[in-house]
């Protein structure tokens, strides 16, 4: 027997997303889920019941009826005391929860006897749980978002143009914070063709910043911010004061802050007062991607555009459901993933394993007992440790020559290579005759002279190379010539037969090389072209 | 033609030879290099003809002989397929073998050879035609082995032989005393016997070593047997004194050793290790098992997919290995290159040194598909570009790419030099399935975050791609 999703409409004030697309409804269907929708849950995000109704779902009139006939229940926002009182004994619920800032709804939500699994809880640091971070989707929708209000509410130009009438200069942006959210908008900047600096407590995220098309502003303290788990922690009294008198700095030279620094479960760190504000140019922005947590802006007001001295201060708490088609296909798309791991049979039956690490995390409720929060996650350590252990081998990666001879070897392999040389030289010469001495000068000198002028050729003519050298070691066939009908001194009796018989098929079996090899090099050779 | 002409036309001949070698440096120079390589070749044979060790008597021997040999050769040279440039060169290594052996019996049984010798002199003719036999011998049935293994009509797993070194070890012994035999015969009758007895045990060592060699091994094993076919026409100029044969053979000996050397260094192996065999086996899976296992998702992408990200691309670099090879998709990859090139997109071609089965054999069949030669880097030339880089296409290759012979030091190819794909911005790795590389290690690059997998044929996956770019 297949469960059924049940996608209510959202019913918290301002919240435009919905949990599932059209799209992603007729892949749930393919997992061999039954869908029901709320009427109108798609609304707000530009979806609307027929699209829903085309992908295959049942759409459904009311709420309670929704609630109370799905098996799971997949939602945006954590779930209001209303509808805690509509959940199902034993159904499942996926949502935002933040269960650390939300205890009581943990404890209702409990008493219900439900699974529920806050997406919010998921361990990020879990590369197989990439696909289902929400957390990470909904950021950059925000960052995004958040350079799309500053271009709107700034007088100028992102990207510096020089018109018939002269020059106009570029925005300059400042985004305080390069986590997902942070990342995003410097992306975004930097492509409407801003110049983007950024800053972090984090010194890893640099190179991130960078490869965005933005400049990481250091603060010139020493001390490392990572706080575990990728999120940034407290910082030192000594590192906050550095870090005041560098923002003090960007705000006079900037046009538009964006700050997303955020501490998991603490108030937003204060990072722009309202000096700093009133030292900003007339007509500057800044943007307070905080907001909801008190703001990173001293007077910032959570929820409004505000102009104070000048500057137009952004505190919109909704920046996800402003771009709410966009959030609500990619939460969606997490959603399916999370269904996909739920449900590996593909039979519309899903398994909270809790040996999964991912889904453990997730859980905060199985059958009405909490399981908040999780055993630490093992793969924490790991990020740490990799770098260092990653050296010594780059270290001894050899680098062999083309087109040059091998780095010296040591001295004494050379010392116990020469002694080597000298003895084999000395039995040689002291027990070969002349005419074998000679033909050996010749020998060794040849083998230098292959080596020094094999040494240029190209890698890429190392094909060519062997045919080539093919072609001309059947000089071989000379060998067979000189046999076949020497001049004999009379006298001398010799299996004619025999070795003409052998030294023909030498012959051939050389001319097929010689032939061949120079044939075959030479179409080779024609092939490379410029 | 008198004997000081002739020594003249030889001297001549060895300089253009050294020319013809030189002239490979590159490729502006390298048709000329072959065509020197032809005259000195005919000033050779055609001083030898008529010089003053041929008679007139055989002349229609030879004219004869070398028609048939000229035609086949020049048939086989025209119908091969570039694909199949490794399993020519290892047959025509057989042959080079094969003929060394020949010349070394005939010698052996012609009385007028060794006519006048005496002493020390006599016994070192027989050390050379006994080494050159034995040269020629493994040069012989070791690249026939070749031959069957990179045309696939033999396996090209290992075949390990219980106690395969001590095999070795008593064929060397056997070939040790039959020589001491030898050189005791009293006449060309007597000393037949234990050359007859050696010629067997080499035969059989150059199968058995040969038969040990795994695939991706073949790159050395085929410039090694180069190595020996130049030192088996070496070691016959030393038999019948000819300057002109010792230099040719010393200087293709020595291009054979360097390639081998070469190939070897871009696998971070010794030349004894890889010619023991058996690798992948033996040494890999006991540190691959005991190493840590890769974590992570790996993430496979459409055809579709792929093109899109082709298009968006500013550059792109494409690895090949053996895989496009086999799937003979070298033609719709210049297709496909040629097309994002045209739309101002910068594709360039990084080749690992030991990609494919033989040295620069991926470099033939970019050049065989029309792919300008220089947009085809070499390993070192582009390692350092990929972190600009927006797509690292690999097609059919594995080793090569594995992040773990850089950053994991248990792995069994720790330190190998490899193609750092993995810091392009997106690499695609095509592949026919999950099934690990020669080396028998899994690849860390198929769980990265930013790469992803398009399974399937080489030349069908190519195809789509190409289809979806044009759309």
């Amino acid at each position: 027997m297949s469960l059924t999703i049940g996608v209510p409409r959202e019913t918290a004030a301002g919240e435009k997303r919905v949990a599932t697309v059209p799209e992603v409804v007729e892949k749930l269907i393919k997992l061999g889920f039954t869908v029901r929708v709320e009427s109108g849950a798609g609304d707000s995000a530009n979806m609307s019941d027929d699209a829903y109704r085309a992908a295959g779902a049942e759409v459904v009139e009311g709420a309670a009826s929704l609630w109370s006939s799905s098996d799971v229940i997949f939602k945006v926002r954590g779930p209001s005391a209303d509808e805690v009182g509509l959940l199902r004994e034993g159904c499942t619920l996926v949502s935002f929860i933040w269960p650390a800032q939300n205890p009581d709804l943990l404890q209702q939500l409990a008493a219900r006897k439900v699974t529920v699994l806050a997406i919010d809880s998921l361990p990020r640091t879990l590369s197989r749980a990439q696909k289902m971070d929400a957390l990470t989707s909904q950021a950059g929708v925000a960052g995004y978002r958040a350079v799309i209000e500053a271009a709107n509410a700034f007088g100028r130009f992102f990207n510096g143009q020089i018109t018939a009438a002269g020059k106009v200069p570029p925005a300059k942006v400042f985004i305080a914070g390069a986590g997902v959210a942070g990342l995003s908008a410097i992306g975004t900047a930097a492509n409407l063709g801003a110049i983007v600096r950024a800053n972090d407590t984090r010194a890893e995220v640099a190179d991130q910043v960078v490869s965005l098309g933005g400049e990481f502003v250091k603060v010139d303290y020493e001390e490392e911010g990572s706080g575990g788990g990728g999120y940034a922690k407290v910082m030192s009294e000594g590192f906050q004061k550095a870090q005041r008198d560098m923002y003090a700095k960007q705000a006079r030279e900037v046009d538009i802050i964006i700050t997303t620094a955020l501490i998991p479960g603490k108030p937003a760190p204060r990072l722009i007062t309202a000096d700093m504000v009133r030292s900003m140019k007339a007509g500057s922005v800044i943007v307070d991607m905080a907001a909801e947590q008190g703001g990173n802006c001293e007077l910032t007001e959570p929820g409004q555009a505000v102009v104070k001295h000048g500057v137009t201060i952004i505190g919109y708490t909704d920046l996800v459901s402003r771009l709410a088609r966009q959030s609500s296909t990619l939460y969606s798309s997490n959603l399916f993933r999370l269904a996909e791991e739920l449900c590996k049979t593909k039979d519309g039956i899903i398994d909270v394993n809790m040996e999964d690490e991912a889904i453990r995390g997730l859980t905060v409720i199985k059958e009405g007992n909490v399981t908040w929060p999780p055993p630490a996650p093992k793969l924490s350590a790991a990020p740490a440790a990799a770098p260092a252990a990653a050296q010594p081998v780059v270290a001894t990666k050899k680098s062999h020559g083309h087109g040059k001879a091998s780095e010296p070897a040591s001295v004494s392999s050379m010392a116990i290579l020469f002694g080597v040389a000298a003895v084999v030289f000395w039995f040689i010469g002291a027990s070969a005759p002349e005419k074998f001495l000679n033909h050996f000068t010749v020998f060794i000198l040849a083998c230098f002279v292959g080596y020094m002028v094999v040494w240029n050729v190209k890698p890429a003519l190392h094909t060519p190379l062997m045919s080539v050298t093919n072609a001309i070691s059947s000089i071989i066939a000379i060998g067979a010539l000189v046999q076949i009908a020497p001049p004999i001194d009379a006298g001398i009796s010799r299996p004619e037969d025999w070795i003409r018989w052998l030294a023909i098929g030498a012959i051939v079996l050389a001319t097929i090389n010689m032939f061949g090899g120079f044939a075959v090099t030479q179409r080779m050779l024609a092939m490379f072209r410029k | 033609m008198s004997e000081s002409l002739a020594t003249v036309s030889y001297l001549g001949a060895t300089i253009l030879f050294i020319l013809c070698l030189g002239g490979l440096s590159n490729q502006e120079t390298s048709r000329r290099g072959n065509l020197y390589g032809i005259i000195g070749m005919t000033i050779a044979v055609l001083a030898t003809v008529f010089g003053p060790r041929v008679g007139t008597a055989g002349y229609a021997w030879l004219i004869g002989a070398m028609a048939v040999g000229g035609t086949i050769g020049i048939y086989a040279a025209r119908t091969v397929q570039m694909t199949q440039m490794p399993e020519l060169v290892a047959l025509m290594h057989s042959m080079v073998g094969l003929a060394a052996m020949l010349v070394g019996f005939a010698n052996y049984i012609d009385p007028v050879a060794s006519a006048g010798m005496t002493g020390a002199e006599h016994a070192i003719h027989e050390i050379e035609i006994y080494v050159g036999i034995l040269i020629g011998a493994i040069t012989f049935s070791g690249s026939v082995i070749a031959f069957g293994k990179l045309s696939g009509k033999i396996s090209g797993n290992p075949m390990l032989l219980p106690a395969r070194h001590w095999i070795n070890l008593t064929g060397l012994l056997i070939v040790i005393y039959f020589g001491r035999e030898f050189l005791h015969a009293g006449s060309i009758s007597d000393g037949m016997m234990p050359l007859v007895v050696m010629t067997v045990v080499a035969l059989l060592f150059g199968i058995h070593m040969v038969m040990a060699i795994g695939g991706a091994d073949m790159p050395v094993v085929v410039s090694m047997l180069n190595s020996y076919s130049g030192w088996a026409a070496a070691a016959t100029g030393f038999m019948l004194s000819n300057d002109l044969l010792i230099v040719t053979g010393a200087l293709v000996g020595s291009s054979g050793a360097i390639l081998s050397y070469i190939m070897c260094a871009a696998m971070n192996r010794h030349f004894i290790s890889v010619i023991a065999g058996g690798f992948g086996t033996t040494g890999g899976t006991p540190a691959a098992a005991g190493g840590a296992q890769p974590a992570g998702e790996v993430v496979p992408i459409s055809a579709t997919e792929t093109s899109e990200l082709l298009r968006e691309a500013k550059n792109v670099i494409i690895v090949p290995g053996y895989g496009m090879a086999v799937a003979q998709a070298q033609h719709t990859v210049y297709e496909i290159t040629r097309f994002l090139r045209d739309k101002g997109v910068n594709v360039r071609f990084g080749i690992h040194p030991v990609a494919g089965r033989m040295p620069g054999h991926m470099n033939v069949l970019l050049a065989e598909a029309k792919v300008p030669y220089d947009i085809v880097y070499e390993m070192d030339e582009l390692n350092d570009d990929f972190p600009q880089t927006d797509v690292a296409m690999i097609i059919g290759a594995n080793d090569i790419v594995n992040p773990g012979a850089q950053d994991d030091p248990t792995s069994p190819i720790a330190g190998m030099p490899v193609l750092e794909v993995w810091k392009a911005k997106t690499s695609i790795v095509m592949k026919r399935s999950m099934a690990s590389g020669y080396a028998g290690v899994d690849n860390p690059l198929f769980y990265k975050d930013n790469n992803r997998m398009l399974f399937g044929d080489a030349k069908k996956m190519l195809d789509e791609v190409l289809v979806a770019l044009k759309v």
